[in-house]
């Protein structure tokens, strides 16, 4: 794995938000074609990293830095880091009433195009692609014309998520608790959608709470995160390991 | 809180807002213009000017006594210096000694400006098949189509040709739906109006392509009294779209229109309005007052009148585009985008007058404000005692950009007949936080994503637009609402 070439870096960050430091100096590789699983308790800071990530206003960076392509995240602003590749899957996708999934996508997909220097994209080649990924995502066609998120259910805004990475084809995808709220049937959905960006140059975080998610995307690394840092790290044997047991073996550790 | 101290800024934002009207500039073309000032001379002036037949004159007269003993209306939600009407110059027509035929007549330099306004008549009213009878200050100087519109007996022209052309139209149908005693400025209106438009569509028609006006206030200090008559007879059927820009000007200028439509048996009226007129700047100064008085008559059965407006220019809107539902099932629509930045001021809505039996209103308004602008809706829904089953349904949003705006909801409901049915629904939201992170995560710049969060907005409204018009509109929004979040 050591030949591999490094996409995300992060070196003693500190994050907070409002007064509260929630990250502690933080130590994170991920190589490009690795999926690593980030697990741990109630506010241990992961979704935090997400945030860190993402460049959310709320999250101050104190301390350290990151890295992405080589390139110092912290002095993109948050539409940039998405141009460059960077996808946050949201714990809680956020409705924008009125505004059709599909007009939305096309935006961003324009403005990612737009970034590269590349033309728009084509309108018949959009709405083939939406819809055969929609279809692998068991989304109706019916719902590209609703509004972001407008009235959807729990499981169906996360297949939206799913549906926006796979159109948008981040280099690296923040999957934030995308399992949490989903049957079963769902669950496999969403891991299929995963699996399918996965490749040689493209790498994924994925925070959960269970190792259920695991069992269909087999996570390279495995991390626990508490009080704000990495106190454990592992295959996907640790995964299995914590749902037996639960953190307390670590935390009291 | 103090909201001084809890505005949240962006520099990047403001700079958009701060953008200058994109239309302001002035045409220099010799204009003859009567002295400011308002009496009965001045009305026998404007209308031996205009040629015109005696009837005409006299309701002038009668409109200017009535006006002359009404006080000027307080009523509504705004904050507005006081108006001297013996300063306004009630009559402006770029000198031309005889009316153009044809576009190759037309004084270059008018065309210039509709270049500058985005309306090369020859061209893009072809391509997009629309007829533009372009009023420039008070007198019509273009007319296209005509011909086509001819041979489909459509009638389509400036208010003073319809005068010569059609006296017997003119005397059947003006004033009757909004009459000269109406109000305040209506009977302004009905004194001194110099110019407009008139449609005539006749029985079984539908008319072959989009009839659209283009309004412009050019001349500085003169008040623009447009007076339009749109009449569809049976089973007719005409979509009327009228948009404006004005250039900067220090003063208010006030400008008080009245607009009638007549839909008789089975006929169908949509009125559509994109209205940018300059707001004044930053600090509220300049700006045009927009007083309008827009009433439709659904006077037949199975007759159905529908306003559209954009709303987004002006530094006072106060209008309200009402139906009258006179005949048995007729439906009267009205979708609403009222947009206000800056120290603007919208206080607008509707009327919906339930006479016939089985009659159907629909009310769809979009209020959106910034920065220190103030948004009212007040509508009216009345059911009359012999309105049997009749319905309407009203939905009021208000969406506020910063915290310093306001917006304001006036509804009055009065149902006199048990068996009809009334909805409303009202809603107040904000831009949040969390939309603009979702949309800046999915890589979009802020700008574009409060562009298309409003969109979503006004998604209802801006579908009632006829298409060509839609995108315009959209732009129109992105254009002047960009506005600090909060």
């Amino acid at each position: 794995m050591s030949t591999k070439k490094t996409l995300l870096s992060i070196e003693n960050l500190d994050a907070s938000i409002g007064d509260k430091n929630i990250i502690k100096n933080l130590n994170l590789k991920i190589h490009y074609g690795e999926t690593h699983a980030i697990m741990g308790p109630n506010g241990s800071g992961k979704s935090t990293l997400a945030k860190a990530l993402a460049g959310h206003p709320d999250c101050k960076i104190t301390k350290g830095t990151i890295h992405f392509k080589n390139i110092d995240l912290l002095t993109l602003p948050v539409e940039e880091r998405s141009n460059e590749g960077l996808f946050l899957g949201f714990q809680y996708p956020i409705e924008i009433p009125g505004l059709s999934n599909s007009v939305f996508l096309k935006a961003a997909i324009n403005a990612k195009n737009k970034y590269q220097k590349l033309n728009d994209v084509s309108a018949t080649d959009f709405i083939k692609e939406l819809k055969q990924k929609a279809d692998m995502m068991g989304i109706n066609q019916s719902f590209l014309s609703r509004g972001v998120n407008e009235g959807y259910s729990g499981g169906e805004k996360k297949r939206n998520e799913i549906l926006q990475m796979l159109m948008l084809k981040p280099t690296l995808s923040v999957l934030d608790e995308t399992d949490s709220g989903l049957d079963i049937d769902s669950m496999k959905i969403v891991s299929k959608g995963i699996n399918s960006m996965l490749g040689e140059d493209t790498s994924s975080i994925v925070i959960t709470h269970y190792e259920r998610l695991l069992q269909y995307i087999k996570p390279d690394v495995v991390h626990v995160f508490h009080n704000g840092r990495i106190i454990k790290s592992g295959d996907y044997m640790l995964a299995r390991e914590l749902e037996e047991k639960g953190y307390e073996w670590l935390t009291n550790e | 809180m103090d909201p001084d101290n809890n505005q949240v800024s962006n520099p990047e934002i403001d700079n958009l807002i701060e953008k200058s009207y994109e239309y302001g500039f002035t045409t220099d073309i010799e204009s003859e213009t009567i002295a400011p000032g308002l009496n009965e001379d001045v009305i026998r002036l404007i209308s031996k000017k205009k040629g015109e037949p005696q009837f005409l004159l006299d309701w002038r007269l009668k409109a200017f006594r009535h006006w002359s003993k009404l006080k000027e209306p307080e009523w509504g939600q705004l904050n507005i210096e006081k108006i001297n009407y013996q300063a306004i110059s009630y009559f402006s027509a770029p000198k031309l000694e005889n009316a153009p035929k044809s576009l190759d007549e037309v004084d270059p330099k008018l065309l210039e400006t509709y270049d500058k306004l985005g309306i090369p008549l020859h061209e893009r009213a072809k391509l997009a098949g629309v007829a533009v009878d372009a009023v420039f200050d008070s007198v019509s100087v273009a007319t296209t189509f005509k011909k086509k519109l001819l041979e489909a007996g459509v009638i389509f022209s400036s208010f003073s040709e319809a005068v010569k052309d059609h006296p017997e139209l003119i005397k059947k149908y003006l004033g009757k739906v909004v009459p000269y005693r109406d109000n305040y400025f209506a009977a302004l209106n009905a004194a001194v109006f110099t110019d407009g438009s008139f449609v005539y569509i006749p029985k079984g028609v539908r008319c072959p392509m989009e009839l659209s006006t283009y309004f412009r206030i050019n001349e500085a200090n003169t008040g623009q009294f447009e007076r339009t008559l749109i009449v569809a007879d049976e089973g007719s059927h005409v979509s009327y779209l009228e948009g404006c820009t004005a250039p900067m000007r220090d003063e208010n200028q006030l400008h008080a229109a009245v607009v009638e439509l007549v839909a008789l048996d089975d006929a169908e009226i949509k009125y559509s309005t994109v209205q940018n007129w300059y707001p004044g700047d930053e600090n509220g100064k300049g700006g045009i007052y927009n007083f309008v008085t827009k009433r439709g008559d659904c006077r037949g059965n199975n007759s159905k009148i529908s306003w559209t407006q954009i709303e987004t220019g002006s530094s006072v809107t106060w209008k309200y585009p009402s139906c009258l539902l006179r005949g048995d099932n007729s439906i009267g629509e009205f979708y609403s985008i009222a947009l206000s930045n800056h120290h603007q001021q919208a206080d607008t809505g509707t009327k919906m007058i339930h006479l016939g039996k089985n009659t159907k209103s629909k009310i769809i308004s979009k209020g959106i404000s910034a920065k220190k602008a103030q948004n009212t809706y007040r509508g009216l829904v009345t059911i009359a005692k012999n309105a049997d089953h009749s319905r309407n349904y009203t939905q009021c949003d208000s969406l506020l950009i910063g915290d310093k705006c306001g917006a304001h909801t006036f509804p009055s409901i009065g149902v006199n007949n048990s068996s009809s049915i009334l909805e409303h629904e009202a809603t107040t939201s904000k831009i949040s936080d969390d939309q603009l992170f979702y949309c800046m995560q999915r890589g979009i710049n802020e700008e574009d994503a409060i562009g298309l969060i409003i969109s979503g907005f006004c998604k209802e409204v801006l579908n009632e637009l006829p298409m060509e018009f839609a995108v315009e509109a959209r732009a129109l929004l992105q254009v002047n609402l960009e506005g600090a979040v909060g």
